[in-house]
């Protein structure tokens, strides 16, 4: 279990991939072999700007999510943390 | 896991499954007729091998387009799919190429060095099948020694370390009694216990009347897999107890042509695993456009994948629980496909099942000769008195 900070960089874990779908995305972790959905577009895209924000907050905004619509997507990401999707990007934190 | 933090845009994720994907979610790929058992309820009728499965040339092409199409695992089996002299080089193949792959064995290639093997391996996943917690239950069905194979090779893999196999269990009427006995055995194994629907596919049309689940036993299942199914798969296979009251853990849709499919070893693809039959043949891969024409023109998979009518079922209760059932399961046991499933749990389909009806005739049995019974004098069977029964037409 990893404790979710928004200010911290994340990433999608290396062993996850997603694949579109029109209603979001499939992933699968290869690692533990579990397979599940992201139902929401808006969701597929914070989680594919992860790698190229420097924080959580600031993939919210590379997507275009609105300050309103923060604390949904903040706590759907804490979910992905918790399962594994996704995880602290170390060296993002050390610069 | 289901993520849905914004207002709902979108329908609901097992509307747009019926609709059907770009590309299968998973799928079942046999690699292979051949087998070393005879077990008596084979949903491919497997023994002998076809002279036309495919080449190694060919199953790597294959991955090679399940990766483009983003497939991101298939189940592999026959037959016995280790059986296959290049079997340990396609698994390895399929998984440098972000294709996991989880196969279904009998246990017989499972050896000490085999299994270090595996475990050093990632997204390799073992399922070791079994049909009874004892091997009286077992042999019966999957013939004699076979449960000291699977047990030997479950050991073989706990002892190198390799974590996290399953026990494949199909749930018949001579087990289902076992279930806490498998739980068991899973555990001692480091295991996970999952179980599946027998359906009367293949030579499973054969021993389907003795075999399935009792009405008595249906409920019994249910209520075990409410109270303890939690740690155990299901392959989303008992979508019909859903009917009982509460939906069981999975998608509860039949997915059939529209999220999963089935490859044969000749690159025959087939609506699902269960139906091996040319009513559900969608297409070759080898002929032009391969996999990915088949599974997304495939006259067959469009017409799964527009609206179906619900039929007879459509006025009861839990037809929004249940979808009428597993289609495979109606169309072998000579059912209409838009009725109630034979095992409907409602009892709707019993009153079809004493009538006339028609079981269709295999179209395609690779058992070996030494496996199909006979009849003859001195050797008591109950298979003949089917035939017997049934009408010559």
């Amino acid at each position: 279990m990893t404790s979710f900070d928004p200010h911290a960089a994340w990433r999608r874990t290396p062993s996850v991939v997603l694949r579109p779908e029109p209603f979001g995305a499939l992933v699968y972790d290869f690692g533990s072999r579990r397979l599940s959905f992201l139902k929401d577009l808006a969701l597929v895209r914070v989680v594919e700007a992860l790698n190229r924000s420097a924080s959580a907050l600031a993939a919210l905004q590379v997507a275009g999510i609105a300050e309103a619509d923060h604390p949904r997507y903040l706590a759907a990401l804490r979910t992905l943390a918790s399962a594994g999707t996704i995880t602290p990007r170390q060296e993002a934190i050390a610069s | 896991m289901t993520l849905t933090p914004a207002r709902p845009a979108v329908p609901r994720l097992v509307d747009q499954f019926e609709l059907g994907l770009d590309a299968p979610i998973c799928l079942t790929w046999e690699l292979t007729y051949a087998c070393n058992l005879a077990c008596v309820h084979c949903l491919s009728s497997s023994g002998r091998r076809d002279p036309r499965e495919l080449s190694t040339e060919q199953a790597k092409a294959v991955i090679d387009e399940l990766q483009r199409m983003q497939v991101f695992y298939v189940n592999i089996g026959g037959g016995e799919p280790t059986v296959r002299p290049d079997f340990w080089e396609l698994v390895e193949y399929a998984v440098d190429h972000q294709v996991g792959v989880k196969f279904s064995t009998n246990g017989v290639r499972i050896t000490p060095e085999r299994a270090q093997w595996l475990a050093a391996s990632d997204y390799v996943d073992v399922q070791i099948s079994l049909d009874g917690a004892t091997a009286e239950v077992n042999d019966a069905v999957r013939g004699r020694g076979s449960f000291d194979m699977a047990i030997k090779a479950l050991q073989n893999l706990a002892d190198a370390g390799f974590q996290d196999s399953k026990i494949s269990v199909v749930v018949t009427r001579e087990n289902v009694r076992q279930l806490d006995e498998f739980q068991e055995l899973a555990d001692r194994y480091g295991a996970t216990l999952r179980i599946t629907r027998l359906r009367p596919s293949g030579r499973g049309a054969d021993v389907w009347d003795e075999l399935h689940p009792t009405a008595e036993d249906q409920r019994f299942l249910y209520d075990w897999l409410v109270a303890k199914g939690e740690r155990v798969l299901t392959g989303d296979s008992f979508f019909h107890l859903a009917a009982f009251g509460d939906a069981l853990p999975g998608l509860n849709l039949c997915g059939a042509g529209r999220v999963v499919c089935l490859i044969d070893p000749v690159g025959d693809v087939y609506a699902c695993p269960f139906a091996i039959h040319d009513t559900f043949l969608a297409g070759n891969l080898l002929d032009e456009g391969g996999f990915q024409k088949v599974w997304q023109e495939s006259a067959l998979f469009t017409e799964l994948r527009s609206p179906q009518t619900g039929g007879a079922c459509t006025s009861c209760s839990a037809f929004d629980a249940c979808r009428g059932g597993c289609m495979a399961a109606k169309f072998f046991t000579g059912l209409p496909l838009d009725g109630p499933d034979p095992e409907c749990v409602k009892g709707n389909s019993e009153h079809a099942l004493a009538g006339d009806r028609t079981v269709p005739a295999t179209s395609q049995d690779h058992s070996r000769p030494a496996a199909v019974v006979l009849g003859m004098p001195g050797r008591p069977t109950s298979i003949p008195d089917r035939f017997c029964n049934e009408s010559p037409l």
